[in-house]
């Protein structure tokens, strides 16, 4: 009766585009959730702590239920997909290679990443392998939490003269060039075009998201992210910062192999 | 567990003490009544029942099984509320219990029941409400409040301030 991946196997097609299209979905939601868990403890503010690690709790459980489905397709299981791949075996965007930083870094690349991801996530609502369309259906729902609060905070550091305002700029142009990759096109995504698992081509919804940003940047007067550097390399090639977090976030399992909780 | 049992106790008083005992027929009414005796391990004064995660329970002869719908994707709290369904289904029924999750619709907060709505401002805990500007302050029902924070103790709930009786208070995300 359920609607599980192994239930509804996919059509022969666009398995290979499925698979890498949550393989980096859930990177992606892995990477930013662990990164910003270190947030916990030493937010700025005591009700940001608790906001962040909230953000945080609710990025790992979409990373969870997708490393589920990838399971499913691929024989394995999900806390093998997060725990025991060589960090460059991780798909996430690179945009999210840049490590913590200030609170302003924070902000800028969550802001980044949530109105990316929005985008992402509305050509994936309907589509039509079910499993997956049924968790982005509830994914939606709490990521509308996640883009107000972030908006909120782009907002308040904008408009703040001064240091959160020249933060928030430095932040934007270190992050900007590499903002696209959250769109960079998979292997097989044309199949999953055709089956209409996913609406549209990533290059057209990289379009859609530059022209959604556009009108906040200028009213923010804030650096428009430029075109990416290096799309190729969008999902590759992490660098220092990921390998330092692959460390911090595979320590229990590489001390203690098979540890559960 | 005793945690647990406690839970089931305080759930049990407040539904009546209704009982159906070992030789009730295993039939889908009866195992719902049993699951409005299973609290949320996070809001104990809701059950399962109330909180409208019940999606469908389906009576086998061989087995009883109960899908569920998950409040938030990753809430840490669905492995104890499995648990705790399956062992209080086979203690009363006897028989085994299989609970799955789902997402095949959404769990929404409008799926929470009048008297869960009751019981969450009973212990100062607004229930969900259509957008901010509905929300209610629990203890002294003023419209005078702000949100302080979308994002609360836990993934369900946000913090807001009651401008009229100075109190803060937690308040259920409508999702």
């Amino acid at each position: 009766m359920s609607r599980s991946a192994a239930a509804v196997p996919p059509a022969p097609t666009a398995v290979a585009g499925l698979e890498a299209l949550l393989r980096s979905m859930a990177d992606d939601e892995f990477v930013i959730g662990f990164s910003d868990s270190e947030w916990t403890g030493i937010a700025p503010l005591l009700e940001e702590d608790i906001a962040m690690s909230s953000l945080a709790q609710d990025e790992l459980g979409h990373a969870a239920a997708l490393y589920g489905l990838l399971a499913e397709l691929t024989d394995t299981d999900a806390d093998a997909l997060a725990y025991d791949r060589e960090p460059g075996d991780y798909q996430h965007a690179r945009l999210l290679d840049h490590g913590r930083g200030d609170w302003a870094m924070t902000i800028a690349r969550r802001y980044l990443y949530e109105t990316a991801d929005a985008v992402r996530l509305e050509a994936l609502v309907g589509g039509s392998w079910a499993p997956l369309a049924d968790l982005v259906g509830k994914l939606v729902r709490e990521e509308r939490y996640h883009q107000m609060h972030i908006g909120s905070w782009l907002e308040r550091l904008a408009t703040a003269e001064g240091e959160p305002r020249d933060r928030l700029r430095a932040a934007l142009g270190t992050l900007g060039p590499d903002a696209g990759t959250v769109f960079t096109p998979l292997p097989g995504e044309p199949a999953l075009v055709a089956d209409g698992i996913l609406a549209r081509p990533m290059a057209e919804l990289e379009a859609d998201w530059r022209a959604r940003i556009t009108s906040v940047f200028d009213r923010l007067r804030l650096p428009q992210p430029p075109p990416t550097r290096d799309p190729e390399r969008g999902r590759t090639d992490h660098g220092d910062a990921f390998t330092w977090l692959h460390g911090e976030f595979t320590i229990v399992r590489r001390s203690d192999p098979g540890a559960t909780w | 567990m005793s945690e647990a049992g406690t839970h089931a106790s305080i759930a049990r008083a407040r539904s009546g003490g209704a009982h159906a005992g070992p030789s009730t027929p295993v039939t889908d009414s009866a195992v719902r009544a049993a699951l409005a005796e299973v609290p949320d391990p996070e809001l104990p004064v809701l059950s399962v029942v109330d909180l409208g995660i019940i999606h469908r329970v389906t009576v086998a002869p061989d087995a009883i099984d109960v899908t569920i719908l998950p409040t938030f994707v990753g809430c840490p709290a669905l492995d104890v509320i499995r648990a705790t369904i399956v062992d209080h289904l086979a203690e009363r029924f006897g028989r085994p219990v299989r609970v799955e999750t789902t997402f095949e619709v959404p769990w929404t907060s409008d799926r929470i029941s009048l008297e869960g709505r009751a019981a969450l401002a009973s212990i100062g805990i607004a229930p969900p409400t259509d957008g901010p500007a509905a929300m209610r302050c629990p203890f002294c029902a003023s419209a005078n409040v702000a949100m302080d924070s979308a994002f609360g103790p836990t993934q369900c709930r946000s913090l807001y301030y009651c401008r009229a009786c100075r109190q803060p208070f937690e308040a259920l995300k409508s999702v």
